[in-house]
């Protein structure tokens, strides 16, 4: 069953509904830029842009507060069913899960000012195409949330895989380079912090789409038909956390 | 949890109910158990009364009703000629939208029934299944030192529960009722939905309301109607998160027309 393209007989609802749907795409095109900004300020080492991104987390948590404080307010004024119910439900859980993915990004911020910019680690070099893959499931996650699209939901899912790959294997490259390079355990430390930042941002793209997956169908992911179980995300983190 | 292995202790079947030459209820089929509550929800004129009122034949009254189909208690047509109709609304009781009670005394309104049906030998024993019916219908302590008054003179709220003492005294197995709220204030409809949660499980009871977080509340078991036919039945917990149909989704999210 499609979500229902009728208005509510009661317009204010709608309006309400419209409200919350425009602070969630807000929020997370915040921390998807932020994410974006983070990555993009410890390539070129732009101080600067890594304080905006510091700063730009406080409006993130502000957000936050307000997506909760009017989902609360929704459920008590307008006792939604059905799909409004779960959607409003979604909403308080995602605006949850995509502060942390601001203080995440934050965090990578906040490393950038510490890490030896002369100082060149190779071993770090797939570090941009990992933060790529996940600003795209960050950017999935939230495009499923706004086209209320279950089958993209289950995509990033699916796609969380190559984020955790890149993970293990920068992982295991800044290990082997800081036991070699021993005067670079300081700032090889720091990305891999970084690397683990973003592998968490991974799964909170995917906290997200199964939240918009349980939204759109009224089911969890995990109890989807078996069968269409192709692009189902892969449970097995092995030696990833 | 809300499943049952008892046969049900009503069944329709295909129920057709025409007024005149306008059909009103177009092949209803469902099942009533004793351990779920089922609430009848849908928008005004979809025939939820009308169905209601076949489970005891008070379209009998109509005159130009007319029922088709099979409904039966305890597997016993409940239409056939053998079927005594008074004693048939002695088991399955009706409480309806306004409290109306008899312009008699609180003891007499609740002693009606168990008089004419000759439930009580004698009057201690009349005496008792007033009590346990006042009981039971959470009235006693509000009314056990004013018995001989009139039964108008209660309150909307305590008239309601009155009634439903009423339908209790005659020891029904089914009770229906049809919009017993509507009349009442918060904490008036409160009692009932407490009420309810109390008698389920001895009586069979079916309630049709307008208020969707009345059924979400009081039933374990939600039908949904519309235009005369029965939509979706369902266990409530699934039809106000996950219903399956359509035109269930657009009434209960106030989508409808
Ligand atoms: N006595 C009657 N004579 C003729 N038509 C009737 C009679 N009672 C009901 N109807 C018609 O049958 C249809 C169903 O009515 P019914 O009263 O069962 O609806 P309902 O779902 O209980 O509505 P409401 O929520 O407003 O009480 C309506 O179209 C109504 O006009
Ligand atoms: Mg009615």
């Amino acid at each position: 069953m499609n979500h229902s393209q009728n208005e509510h007989t009661l317009k204010a609802f709608d309006g309400d509904l419209i409200t919350l749907r425009g602070l969630i795409a807000e929020i997370g095109g915040r921390a998807e830029k932020a994410v974006e900004g983070a990555m993009t300020a410890l390539a070129t080492n732009d101080l600067d842009l890594a304080r905006q991104v510091v700063e730009g987390d406080k409006r993130i948590d502000a957000l936050e507060e307000q997506i909760d404080r009017m989902v609360i307010q929704t459920i008590a004024l307008r006792a939604p069913m059905a799909d409004d119910l779960r959607e409003l439900v979604a909403a308080l859980k995602i605006s949850g899960v995509v502060e942390r993915i601001g203080d995440y990004a934050k965090n990578i911020a906040k490393r950038v000012a510490l890490i030896d910019a002369d100082q060149h680690i190779e071993a770090a070099r797939l570090l941009p195409a990992m933060a790529d893959a996940t600003r795209q499931l960050v950017d999935d996650a939230f495009t499923a949330f706004a086209r209320r699209d279950a089958d993209l939901a289950v995509a990033v899912c699916a796609q969380d895989k190559t984020v955790d790959d890149f993970y293990n294997s920068i992982f295991r490259a800044l290990i082997a380079h800081m036991i070699e390079n021993p005067e670079h355990v300081g700032a090889g430390t720091h990305l891999l912090f970084i690397a683990k930042n973003l592998e968490r941002i991974g799964d909170h793209a995917t906290n997200v789409s199964e939240m918009v997956y349980f939204a759109v169908t009224g089911q969890s992911m995990n109890e989807r038909e078996r069968g269409d179980d192709a692009l189902a995300p892969d449970t097995d983190r092995s030696g990833a956390s | 949890m809300t499943e049952t292995v008892s046969a049900p202790k009503m069944s329709a079947h295909d129920v057709k109910v025409f007024y005149g030459d306008k059909q009103a209820i177009k092949g209803v089929s469902i099942d009533i158990d004793m351990d779920n509550v089922v609430a009848f929800i849908g928008p005004s004129g979809c025939g939820k009364s009308t169905f209601l009122r076949t489970l005891n034949r008070m379209n009998d009254t109509i005159p130009t009703a007319r029922v088709e189909g099979d409904i039966t208690l305890d597997g016993e047509n409940i239409y056939s000629s053998k079927m005594d109709v008074v004693q048939l609304r002695a088991r399955v009781g009706m409480v309806f939208q306004k409290p109306n009670p008899f312009p008699k005394s609180i003891y007499d309104n609740v002693a009606y029934g168990p008089r004419i049906h000759g439930l009580a030998p004698n009057k201690a024993e009349l005496d008792q299944i007033v009590e346990n019916s006042l009981v039971r219908a959470g009235l006693w302590n509000e009314v056990k030192d004013r018995l001989s008054e009139s039964g108008t003179a209660l309150s909307g709220g305590q008239q309601q529960r009155l009634c439903i003492a009423r339908a209790i005294a005659v020891d029904p197995e089914v009770i229906l009722m049809d919009e017993p709220c509507s009349a009442l204030d918060p904490i008036a409809t409160a009692k009932i939905e407490e009420l309810i949660h109390e008698l389920r499980g001895r009586y069979a009871i079916v309630i049709v309301t307008h208020n969707m977080q009345q059924a979400a509340r009081v039933s374990q078991k939600t039908a949904f109607f519309h235009l005369g036919t029965m939509v979706e039945y369902g266990d409530t917990s699934d039809i106000f998160t996950n219903p399956r149909e359509e035109r269930t989704r657009d009434y209960i999210t106030g989508r409808y027309g």
